[in-house]
């Protein structure tokens, strides 16, 4: 069983696989939030185009 | 212009199986029900990805020995592999949708189209950056001029051409009907490409050297591949479906069902 | 095919080749263009270097694709422009019909000409025969793909802003299979080897873009007119 320490290390090539990992989380991250984020922002927006109809007598 | 639903009526055939299934795929070619199904359906395709990811990740960073070659370099696979196979299918993805709204004029082909293409060309960048850190402790440089990789990255100028069209023209329908023809196109060109960059690898190189080639791959090893690959897929899947809902939004914005369901969303 | 339909395609074509023959001055420039980008290379490598005899062949083929991509917008810009675009949409006759009769007559004004003046520059840089003959063969072979693809890509981007930048966006990923087996064609060639299945693949390149880009041009001319 590998310790800690050697683990992070990854035989060597620590800085070539935890960068791949590292940018496979952000890729991942990013197609996850950003539209998520652009919902929420179209919701917002097109709601607020709605009110002043509404709101008029 | 007419009012346009997002799908044509179509005469329905009499048998009554045929045309529950009709029914029934038929409805996610409205909008407002495939933006509901969007919606309940995301959520547990995040959850099933993530646990599919948490199997893959300890399965192939500590379970899965290391390679006799590569040593623990080659766990770049379990990135690897899934976004460039995840690349290629959201581009056929991509193409199936854009002919069903080129040909059938069904609406959601075209949203689904569009949302697909910022999620591919993101998995096209991932797999040339993951296959540039692979490659360099193997073969000494950042760039291998491989016949998969070169393929990959000619996936991504396809992606970008795609996704500049999509900015280009303004009309959202127009846009997505020249993609959809830019992206049939593009599928027919691809296996070409390949084949091409296939011959042109091998120019001048006696024996054929595939750097990427498949090795013969331990069970342990291959396990975590497939857990990480149908965890991608089912991520694609969810994002593509919050894509989707945007686009919808977009497409539909001065439709009734849009202004109820976001006059609803505010009052909350 | 009517009478009526082959007549319409032939006058598609007369037009196209008149205005191109009108504008004849405007046509020299994708060929200046050309032979500034093939005599750019000397200049970056130096004069008495073998790499250019070696590399010629190469970025002749280059130099052509990026000298097409600038020959392309005016297929559809023109008849954008004055309006008759939109008559050629509206026409009874079938569209991928005419569509096809357009890349001809880009093929005849804007492709024959840059081939000639390849051949020309690589004779005059001292290129050997063979190496010359299977270069030409390859660019003859090669085409109409480009012509055809290219006609495509110029329904695609017609009337944009930055239609022409975007153009060669498009365009030269799809260029690139032609560029491979045309530039292994020559480079083969200089070796001694055969290169009966560059020509055959460009050749059959050639084929499968006749079949089909008309349709898709057609269906790219149809979703951008609405």
């Amino acid at each position: 069983m590998k310790s800690l320490a050697e683990f992070f290390a990854m035989g060597g090539y620590a800085t070539y696989v935890w960068s791949a990992y590292a940018l496979a989380a952000v890729v991942l991250i990013w197609n996850i939030v950003q539209p998520l984020r652009r919902e929420r922002q179209l919701l917002r927006s097109l709601g607020q185009r709605a009110k002043p109809r509404r709101a008029a007598p | 212009m007419a009012h346009d639903t997002g799908h044509t009526c179509k005469a329905v055939t009499p048998d009554l199986h045929t045309s529950f299934m009709f029914e029934r795929f038929h409805k996610f070619a409205s909008p407002p029900h495939f933006h509901a199904f969007a919606r309940t359906l995301s959520p547990w395709l995040f959850g099933i990805s993530a646990l599919l990811f948490s199997g893959g990740l300890v399965g192939g960073l500590v379970l899965a020995p290391a390679d006799y070659q590569q040593g623990d370099s080659f766990r770049i696979i379990y990135i690897h592999v899934p976004s460039a196979w995840l690349s290629m299918f959201t581009y056929m993805v991509m193409a199936s949708a854009g002919a069903v709204g080129l040909i059938w004029k069904v609406k959601m082909g075209d949203i689904v189209a569009r949302a697909c293409a910022p999620i591919g060309a993101s998995f096209t960048l991932l797999a040339l950056a993951t296959g540039s850190l692979w490659g360099k402790p193997m073969w000494g440089t950042w760039w291998v001029w491989d016949a998969r990789l070169t393929a990959e990255l000619i996936l991504l100028f396809l992606y970008f051409g795609y996704l500049a069209l999509q900015s280009a023209i303004e009309d959202r329908r127009a846009a997505a009907r020249a993609g959809a023809v830019l992206a049939i196109v593009g599928v027919v060109n691809i296996p070409i490409i390949h084949y091409s960059v296939e011959w042109w690898s091998t120019l001048h190189q006696g024996a054929t050297l595939t750097k990427f080639g498949k090795p013969s791959i331990e069970l342990s090893m291959l396990m975590p591949l497939l857990a990480m690959t149908l965890g991608f897929k089912t991520l694609f899947a969810a994002v593509l479906l919050v894509r989707a809902r945007c686009e919808i939004l977009e497409f539909e914005q001065h439709t009734a069902w849009v202004r109820e369901l976001t006059t609803v969303t505010e009052a909350r | 095919m009517s009478n009526a339909a082959i007549t319409a395609a032939g006058a598609v074509l007369m037009r196209d080749l008149q205005r191109a023959w009108r504008r004849r001055g405007e046509l020299m420039q994708p060929l200046v263009f050309f032979t500034i980008t093939v005599y750019l290379f000397p200049l970056a490598i130096g004069p008495a270097d073998d790499t250019l005899r070696i590399l010629l062949p190469s970025i002749v083929w280059v130099a052509v694709l990026l000298s097409m991509t600038l020959t392309l917008p005016d297929v559809f810009a023109v008849d954008h422009a004055d309006g008759s675009l939109d008559h050629l949409a509206l026409s009874p006759h079938p569209l991928a019909l005419l569509v096809l009769m357009k890349a001809a007559a880009h093929w005849l004004s804007g492709a024959a000409p840059l081939l000639v003046l390849a051949g020309l520059l690589c004779a005059v840089f001292g290129l050997e025969t063979y190496t010359l003959r299977a270069l030409l063969l390859g660019l003859l072979l090669g085409s109409p793909v480009l012509s055809l693809i290219g006609t495509l890509a110029s329904a695609l981007t017609v009337g944009l802003r930055g239609g022409t930048l975007l153009l060669a966006l498009l365009t030269l990923p799809m260029y690139i299979p032609v560029l491979i087996f045309g530039t292994s064609a020559a480079r083969n060639a200089a070796l001694g080897i055969p290169v009966e299945a560059e020509m055959f693949l460009l050749s059959g390149l050639s084929v499968l873009a006749l079949t089909l880009t008309p349709w898709a041009t057609a269906a790219a001319l149809r979703a951008r007119l609405g």
